[in-house]
């Protein structure tokens, strides 16, 4: 690839060789990866290969302890924020199993998440009628109904439900870039075609950027990615066009681990 | 009592004796007779420190409703010692939330003294820096108080590693065709929710705050002053959180 310095001012995410230990053991070992804006990104990979300790530690978990490596978000160190300064820098990690929260309503939780999120930007807060008008729309659009948003997140949701809730939520909180951890795991076909919609629509804009982390390839089906790379044993093992996907899938990972 | 209790006392065994000592001699005991058939809602906030002693009777079929926030000063105790007659119904559903070295403590003795009266009771407690949070709750079932329905739900939430909950729930049953069941658990903030909300944006102290909140909702269910207890106890969470 041809960069530019047009190009590079565009560069919205920036790995450079990260390792990171989760537990005093090394999973992510010299992972390199770059995504500029307007770029779907689409990270395939066996089972432990790292692709959600990826997600983790790009998104600041407690306990996945970078050890060498840098990563920069928009020129700023990511690494060095806060999971709460991440997401308000616009970094927004879409989680493979969303957290079950008794007690605690969705709606009142995306609001004080955005407004959070408004604050640390320097913006005013949204009121509670221009919240919900926001919300509704985001919920009509994933087909989730408005009573759902009123109810403990995540709370007795199916599978679907709550990827479909991760879906609304991306949608209200409108980021720059999103870390999509399995968010087609658990989804029959319908809800995937939704929910491929939903990543289309809110994301794949030219200053906006994805990185989906899938095991299979029907997703890709939905939201074309611009690149696919594979994970294997904590590093990109190889990187190349939509066509890597249907080579996988008709292949397996096999061959790529070694 | 007429002189000062000591450790040996079971109902005194957690208490700040130091703090007890300077409130000592206490004052008497409150006494309330709820008449047949009435119902009493009493709403007790505890924000400046000391002892509140209640004695309360329920007559036939009366019912009191009883919600507490135990929040304040160094050593802050809510102590309700009530019986129950025939068909009497008597809730309590409390919250205690402490910091620094607060010592907070609800303690119950319910007795159901004739048949059908039910009991329900809801602690929750958040304990954070040095404090003690304690429920020490005796349920007797009197010889011949068949149908009696009692319950005990006590959950803490400890913030810290250097905060101490305590809690005792004791039945002390005389009739056999009873229904009594208690449930107690004592936990720390689910790490998981703490980083998916802040994922969301919000900041640890705002993410504690709402898992908080949350936690100690049921206490303040029903209540006609719920909303104005929810804002007292949010200002007392966002000040130990």
């Amino acid at each position: 690839m041809i960069s530019t310095p047009a190009l590079q001012d565009l560069t919205m995410l920036s790995i450079t060789n990260l390792h990171a230990n989760v537990a005093d053991k090394p999973i992510l070992k010299g992972l390199s990866l770059s995504i500029n804006a307007g770029e779907i990104h689409a990270i395939m990979g066996p089972n432990g290969a790292g692709k959600s300790t990826l997600g983790y530690t790009l998104a600041g978990r407690p306990g996945y302890d970078v050890t060498d490596g840098s990563v920069t978000f928009l020129g700023e160190d990511l690494l060095a924020l806060a999971p709460h300064e991440r997401a308000a820098a616009g970094l927004f990690l879409g989680f493979q199993y969303p957290v079950e929260i008794p007690g605690v309503s969705n709606v009142q939780f995306l609001r004080e998440s955005l407004n959070a999120q408004r604050k640390l930007r320097g913006h005013d807060p949204l009121s509670g009628a221009d919240f919900l008008k926001l919300a509704r729309a985001q919920a009509d659009a994933m087909g989730m109904d408005m009573d759902m948003l009123k109810r403990p997140v995540n709370v007795g949701f199916s599978g679907g439900e709550k990827k479909r809730n991760e879906m609304v939520q991306m949608g209200i909180i409108d980021p720059k870039l999103a870390i999509l951890d399995e968010t087609d795991s658990g989804l029959d076909i319908d809800a995937l075609r939704v929910v491929g919609d939903g990543i289309n629509r809110i994301m794949r804009k030219p200053d906006k950027a994805v990185l989906l982390i899938t095991h299979y390839q029907r997703l890709l089906d939905y939201v074309q990615p611009d690149f696919v790379h594979v994970l294997a044993g904590g590093r990109i093992v190889r990187s190349g066009g939509p066509e890597l996907a249907l080579e996988l899938e008709r292949e397996g990972y096999k061959d790529l681990a070694a | 009592m007429t002189n000062l209790p000591t450790r040996r006392d079971e109902a005194w065994r957690y208490a700040d004796l130091d703090a007890l000592a300077r409130l000592w001699p206490l004052p008497a005991a409150e006494q309330i007779i709820v008449p047949e058939g009435t119902t009493l809602s009493r709403v007790i906030v505890q924000d400046t420190g000391g002892v509140h002693q209640i004695n309360l009777i329920l007559e036939r079929g009366a019912q009191a409703l009883f919600y507490v926030l135990n929040c304040g000063g160094d050593y802050g105790r809510v102590d309700l010692s009530v019986t129950l007659k025939q068909g009497a119904h008597f809730s309590l559903q409390a919250a205690q939330i402490g910091g620094d070295s607060q010592t907070l403590e609800i303690v119950t003795t319910v007795t159901h003294a004739e048949p059908d009266a039910t009991s329900r009771q809801i602690v929750r407690s958040v304990l954070a820096g040095q404090a003690t949070g304690t429920y020490l709750g005796k349920v007797a079932v009197a010889k011949g108080a068949q149908h009696t329905d009692s319950e005990q739900s006590v959950k803490a939430m400890l913030l810290d590693r250097s905060a101490t909950a305590n809690a005792k729930p004791e039945l002390e049953i005389f009739a056999d065709d009873v229904t009594c069941a208690h449930g107690c658990a004592i936990g720390e903030l689910d790490a998981m929710a703490m980083f998916y909300l802040q994922c969301r944006g919000l900041t640890p102290a705002d993410a504690k705050t709402l898992l908080l909140q949350a936690f100690i909702a049921e206490a303040f269910e029903g209540a006609e002053q719920a909303d104005d207890l929810r804002q007292r106890a949010l200002a007392k969470l966002e000040s130990v959180v």
